[in-house]
């Protein structure tokens, strides 16, 4: 069986022979809850990824329909302060660490041995484990919440003394439950890395690798580097609270300034571990729908690395206002704002892509190209951000709430919504409901604009961010605010629905192609993609 | 075709009950030590040392089970040569992941002597935190006295430093002999130099508790005695904790040799412990040169 295809960005012709395996031996899927806690299959573990993940979406966007009841009038009105701060604090744990990041490791899981050719993951007991170990991590952190006292009330970023002095008992929770969150990730970033260096097929060479694969590797290398600098952070806060250490107590020669600069060491190369698979995604999504090959492949792989080495180099654009010599600021603002140019290099090209190009407009693509708009807009109020006396202005309002929203839903959230609705189908074999996803993608957009976007003015007049409280001339806008929030929360219903919908095998089959203008080798094997694929390697051109 | 005469197939395990029972080990280990923590610290009696012991036991079930099917599939020849090259990948990240999280603490160190601590003896333009919170403090390093007046002395590099470097350095080298020994299949001389390596460990372990009860005993230098002694005990503290760790990885290796597992050209897991072992003699000498001489 030989089929000669173009993938997209570089015209590599690929011969994949998968439909010889099945007579070298016969496989069983095993059944019940059994298959799911024993499995060693990346395509099971990649479904338990994302499913954890859209649980946590959801429970973290409860929090958040919290936060914005409550600040939907000033005043108090709805919780307690203290409890605003744990919501505050465990909505933005959540999101990035159960919500954001294992949708990415879950899409790595699935997508990354199909699309190199491989027949699973390298290490594919690890595997399991690093999937296991996330839900009981989040099972501490939820129960927290719930032990005397209550649960972490610092913010996500636990700055001292805030997470040490002034923090109760249920801090130890929060470190532990960090550092099983970081052992997961870690042992996922080893998996995908050695994957990619290890399983690739002959002929997959380095230039011709999918661009998901390449920003994957890059980000698996940030994670491998980062996360054990978060988790000497927690280490030092637990040494701090419990034992009387003073690395963040001034009394005792520490500052609680060097708690911001080692958690935002981790803290801003984690930004980029939440978009860089992002920018992966959407390079394979516009070119399917533009149908033309991806404009600029080679300057996208040194566009991506060139990101992740300069997120070493900026990380106190976060603490502008909270004391370092004025040589200092100078070189993280500028450090900062030579970011924008490989960024502005990947959004150029995907506007390059689509010039000219027979353009469609399924779901994946709106996903895509609000995306590019929207993210867009996010990575131009940051680079206000990093502008030092700028900064001085913004710091700690919701220009920043808002900044940080339009990365990071617009940004990665729609990007891991666009990536479900492109490889829903190969993963299912059969299309999705394409009338409940376009009613989705329009209710998320309006709603997702009404809520970010007038945090922008509020703001800029200075409402500042984690108050349960404001004052009145805030009002109309957070009125508005809210409202969008919960229009976003309950659209994201409509993609619950979608999703089990299609998970039951509803809808019309699809092709092995599915999309009239998709490339790659994962859209070269059946639809849906057989539970062991490329037990021999393909070969690739 | 072509591709299938040289293809080794990539073995991947079918269902496995271990990672499971791993991942319920480190939930039980996280929820037993957060409350043993806090039962520490609050004077409260709970049930949070038999929760880490639980979890710590399944954790040891795990690890003897894994490693054993893990041992059971590579005597049995199941394992290709791009499978070893996984392995031997993926511990080299690991490793890189360890010297990141070392990283972390040599920073806060690195940080509190040429930054925090001079900082708050005026430096820089810091004139007026000094005047304004603690006139009296003198920013110097080893930090003798901290500002709120904790008094401990330092730990110099002379004694049981020193000698702990020359073992750790010595054990690098006798198990960099074994491994010849074992490329080479002279068994004899793997043994004995594997042998000498474990027993060069227990004596570095040894000396360093030694050392620990010269700080708390003799010096006043403890947990609290301020950045000083943070640093210092959380580094050769986790330190310790990786040779006590690399030295259990040599024993099970040795006993393995005994048992006369490995070969010139198939021995993951010796290289792999060798490669641990390698760094963690490392992170001593940058130890000894940042947290002791300099």
């Amino acid at each position: 069986m030989t089929k000669a295809t173009d993938l997209p960005s570089h015209g590599a012709d690929v011969t994949a022979d998968h439909e010889n395996h099945h007579d070298e031996h016969e496989h069983h899927i095993p059944k019940g809850v059994m298959r799911w806690i024993l499995t060693t299959n990346h395509k099971d573990i990649g479904t338990l990824y994302l499913w954890f993940s859209f649980i946590m979406f959801l429970t973290g966007g409860a929090m958040a329909m919290v936060i914005r009841a409550e600040l939907f009038q000033p005043g108090l009105q709805i919780v307690e302060p203290d409890f605003f701060n744990q919501m505050t604090t465990v909505h933005g744990l959540i999101m990035v660490f159960g919500a954001v990041m294992p949708a990415f490791v879950g899409l790595a899981n699935w997508l990354v041995p199909m699309m190199i050719g491989a027949p699973d993951m390298a290490l594919p007991r690890m595997n399991n484990w690093s999937f296991w170990i996330l839900p009981f991590a989040f099972t501490i952190l939820l129960a927290s919440l719930f032990t005397e006292g209550g649960g972490p009330n610092f913010g996500w970023t636990f700055y001292a003394p805030l997470s040490t002095t002034y923090s109760n008992d249920s801090t130890a929770l929060f470190v532990f439950s960090v550092h099983i969150m970081g052992i997961s990730s870690i042992m996922g970033a080893i998996n995908v890395i050695v994957t990619i260096f290890n399983m690739r097929a002959p002929g997959m060479t380095w230039m011709k690798m999918p661009l998901f694969v390449w920003t994957w590797l890059i980000t698996a290398f940030l994670l491998i580097a980062v996360m054990p600098v978060l988790a000497g952070a927690v280490t030092m806060v637990l040494t701090d609270k419990f034992f009387g250490t003073s690395f963040f107590d001034a009394a005792g020669g520490g500052d609680p300034v060097m708690f911001q600069h080692i958690f935002w060491f981790f803290g801003h190369p984690e930004v980029y571990i939440m978009i860089l698979p992002a920018f992966g995604i959407i390079s394979h999504i516009v070119p399917t729908f533009a149908r033309k090959p991806l404009f600029g492949y080679a300057s996208m792989v040194y566009a991506t690395a060139s990101i992740a080495l300069l997120s070493f180099v900026v990380w106190a654009h976060h603490m502008f206002t909270t004391g370092m010599p004025v040589y200092m600021e100078m070189f993280f603002m500028f450090a900062t704002m030579l970011i924008s140019v490989p960024t502005g290099v990947k959004v150029f090209n995907w506007v390059a892509t689509m010039w000219r190009g027979s353009m469609t407009f399924e779901v994946p693509m709106l996903f895509a190209l609000a995306f590019i708009v929207l993210f867009t807009i996010g990575g131009l109020s940051g680079l206000m951000l990093a502008i030092t006396p700028v900064d001085f202005q913004y710091h700690d309002t919701y220009f920043v709430v808002a900044h940080f929203h339009y990365v990071l839903v617009t940004g990665a959230i729609f990007s891991i919504m666009a990536a479900v609705y492109y490889w829903l189908p190969k993963w299912t074999g059969k299309m999705f409901n394409v009338g409940l996803a376009k009613a989705h993608f329009w209710c998320s957009l309006i709603s997702v604009n009404v809520l970010f976007f007038p945090m922008h003015f509020v703001g800029l007049a200075g409402m500042p961010r984690r108050i349960p409280d404001y004052s009145l001339q805030f009002a109309d806008y957070n009125q508005w605010i809210s409202i969008g929030g919960f229009a976003f929360g309950l659209s994201q219903l409509i993609f619950l629905v979608v999703v089990i919908q299609a998970c039951r095998k509803q809808g019309e089959p699809v092709s092995d192609r599915v999309w009239e203008g998709a490339n790659g080798l994962e859209w070269e094997i059946p639809s849906p993609a057989p539970y062991h694929t490329f037990e021999t390697p393909p070969v690739v051109k | 075709m072509q591709q299938s005469q040289s293809y080794e197939k990539y073995y991947v395990p079918a269902q496995s009950p271990w990672p499971i029972v791993g991942a319920v080990a480190l939930f039980l280990i996280a929820v037993g030590a957060a409350n043993v923590v806090i039962e520490s610290t609050r004077d409260a009696s709970g049930y949070g040392m038999h929760i880490l012991l639980l979890g710590l036991a399944v954790l040891l079930v795990m690890i003897v089970g894994w490693f054993k099917n893990q041992i059971d599939e590579s005597m049995a020849g199941l394992y290709s040569a791009q499978l070893g090259r996984s392995y031997r990948q993926g511990m080299s990240w690991f490793i890189f992941s360890e010297v990141m999280f070392f990283a972390a603490f040599f920073g806060a160190l690195l940080y509190a002597r040429t930054i925090s601590v001079p900082w708050l003896g005026g430096a820089s333009n810091n004139a007026m935190t000094n005047e304004v919170l603690w006139p009296q403090f003198q920013a110097l390093w080893p930090l003798v006295t901290t500002p709120d007046g904790t008094q401990t002395q330092a730990m110099g590099p002379a004694g049981l430093p020193t000698i702990n470097t020359v073992i750790l350095l010595i054990s690098s080298v006798t198990l960099h002999f074994a491994h010849v020994g074992l490329e080479k299949g002279k068994r004899k001389q793997l043994t004995w130099m594997l042998g000498a390596t474990i027993l060069l460990g227990c004596i570095f372990l040894y000396c360093q508790v030694q050392e620990y009860i010269h700080a708390y005993n003799d010096l006043g230098l403890t947990l609290q005695s301020g950045v000083y002694g943070n640093t210092f005990f959380l580094l050769t503290g986790f330190h310790g904790m990786h040779v006590t760790l690399g030295t259990i990885i040599l024993l099970v290796l040795f006993f393995r040799v005994l048992k006369g597992h490995f070969t010139p050209d198939n021995h993951f897991a010796f290289q792999a412990g060798s490669w641990y072992w390698h760094f963690v003699d490392v992170v001593w000498v940058m130890l000894f040169l940042f947290v002791y001489v300099l």
